[in-house]
């Protein structure tokens, strides 16, 4: 994985981010996904599901425990890309 | 945002969902009638929002079994299974639940919803890993969230995203436990358990089914999807509740696998509370019974769904997959659902309302549960009632 990975993530989930929030802020790496986006539970959960499709990966839901913003899901989704 | 600012937050959401003065949910139920009716405020309402499959809420069997108890043993144990609250009724009731189910043995919850904390927490732990339907019941999340496992959801009761998902865990399939439920309590469908059995013998996995809304609805004796299927026998452990075809409160979970018994001294939720009242667990032995025998109220239950789950697709209502004694109508929006639900309460039909996020896809859910005791003219009136009142859940709103 590179940082052109990385980069590639982060416009990924920007792009996904913004087709099921509810919200009209624009979406930044520091954008709070729960509270600034007032994306609920299930949709977050299957928005992880398409993640995980896209990338071809299991991404626990309970290590969603440690992510608020965009960057910390982006760091999440390439640290378990970068082991797969 | 301080600790209680959190909470005015969620209040907030909750009020903008059901304007000040619509009770729906923790509607206060003043007076309880009978299996099928009680008072709301002043009014006597058809009760379609119960759990009570078999109508068995005043069965003069449990009623008396309930009283006898309390005579002899008191109100409460106070205390837990491991300690002072393991009496004669509690093991004589594991012992009917194994009979019951040709299993082993059985362990008694005070809870449904324990009964899945308890065993799932118990089952697997950090480093194993849960395969969970999308659309499990929260104590099924919870017990999943308390065990310290990775947690993966498939698609609903979608195969070939469970195989895929199965698929990526590679090696980690060995120690992965499989949970489905045998009916779904928002739509009332059943989950397609020959392919999760094939899918979890492929993959030499654990299959956990929670049978809480199928106990005593499917089957010849009411054991459920797994009797329904022919398929106890691939089913590692089952979990249920006497809250709903047994008409008290508690769980259980039953299984041939020796390490059930372990359960007792790693599990926290069935260690950590009291046990079932002396009162509970009578009604729930004497409830058991009725439910072996209760052939002829499975076949008045399943009259009854048919003939509501035909009314409302007559009738235009998008509904569930499969008939059941869950039939919810599914609708757009939140304000439609609360309409249908403000207005079938004025024709005196109390049923559940279920919004967004509970509510799968985005949708809300007016939800009916048919039990056995309702007559034919009951189910009648609440589909006719339903028909006319179409039109709320047609317009845009």
């Amino acid at each position: 994985m590179t940082e052109n990975n990385y980069n590639e993530i982060m416009k990924l989930l920007c792009d996904r981010l913004e087709g099921v929030s509810n919200s009209n802020v624009q979406i930044t790496s520091e954008t709070n996904i729960i509270s600034q986006l007032s994306i609920d539970s299930i949709k977050l959960l299957n928005l992880i599901m398409e993640i995980e499709d896209t990338f071809d990966i299991s991404i626990p839901i309970n290590a969603l425990t440690d992510v608020q913003t965009v960057r910390e899901l982006a760091d999440l989704v390439y640290k378990i890309k970068s082991a797969s | 945002m301080n600790l209680l600012e959190k909470l005015d937050a969620s209040a907030a959401a909750r009020k903008a969902l059901l304007p000040d003065g619509v009770g729906a949910f923790g509607i206060p139920i003043e007076e309880v009638y009978s299996a099928t009716e009680a008072r709301i405020g002043d009014r006597r309402v058809l009760l379609l929002g119960t759990n009570n499959y078999l109508g068995l809420t005043f069965a003069p069997e449990c009623i008396r079994a309930a009283h006898e108890a309390i005579d002899k043993e008191g109100t409460g144990t106070t205390g837990s299974r491991m300690a002072n609250g393991s009496y004669f009724g509690h093991r004589s009731l594991e012992r009917e639940f194994a009979d019951f189910y040709q299993c082993d043995s059985a362990i008694v919850f005070t809870t449904g919803y324990q009964a899945n904390l308890g065993t799932i927490s118990g089952l697997v732990g950090p480093g194993d890993t849960v395969l969970i339907d999308g659309d499990s019941h929260a104590s099924i999340y919870d017990g999943c969230v308390l065990s310290g496992a990775d947690i993966i959801r498939f698609k609903h009761n979608d195969m070939v995203d469970m195989e895929k998902r199965l698929r990526r865990l590679g090696n980690r399939v060995e120690t992965t436990l499989i949970i489905a439920e045998g009916i779904y309590s928002m739509l009332g469908d059943q989950a397609p358990l020959d392919d999760i059995v094939k899918l979890k013998n492929a993959y030499g996995c654990i299959l956990l089914l929670d049978e809480a809304h199928s106990l005593g609805v499917l089957g010849e004796t009411g054991q459920g999807l797994v009797e329904a299927t022919g398929l106890l026998k691939e089913v590692d452990f089952i979990t249920g509740t006497f809250s709903k075809s047994l008409c008290s409160i508690g769980g259980y979970c039953v299984s041939n696998h020796p390490q059930l018994e372990q359960l007792r001294y790693v599990s926290h939720p069935y260690i950590f509370t009291a046990s079932p009242s002396p009162a509970t667990i009578a009604s729930t032995r004497a409830a058991l019974e009725l439910l072996r025998k209760g052939s002829h109220l499975r076949k008045q239950l399943w009259q009854n769904c048919t003939q509501l789950y035909t009314q409302l697709r007559e009738g235009g209502y998008l509904l569930g997959p499969h008939p059941g004694p869950v039939i919810a109508a599914i609708v757009d929006t939140p304000r439609q659902a609360l309409l249908l639900w403000q207005n079938l309460l004025e024709h005196n039909i109390y049923v559940n309302l279920i919004l967004p996020p509970a509510a799968p896809e985005g949708k809300s859910l007016v939800r009916c549960s048919v039990n056995a005791a309702h007559t034919s003219e009951q189910i009648k009136y609440v589909g006719d009632t339903f028909c006319k009142l179409h039109g709320l859940v047609c317009s845009p709103s």
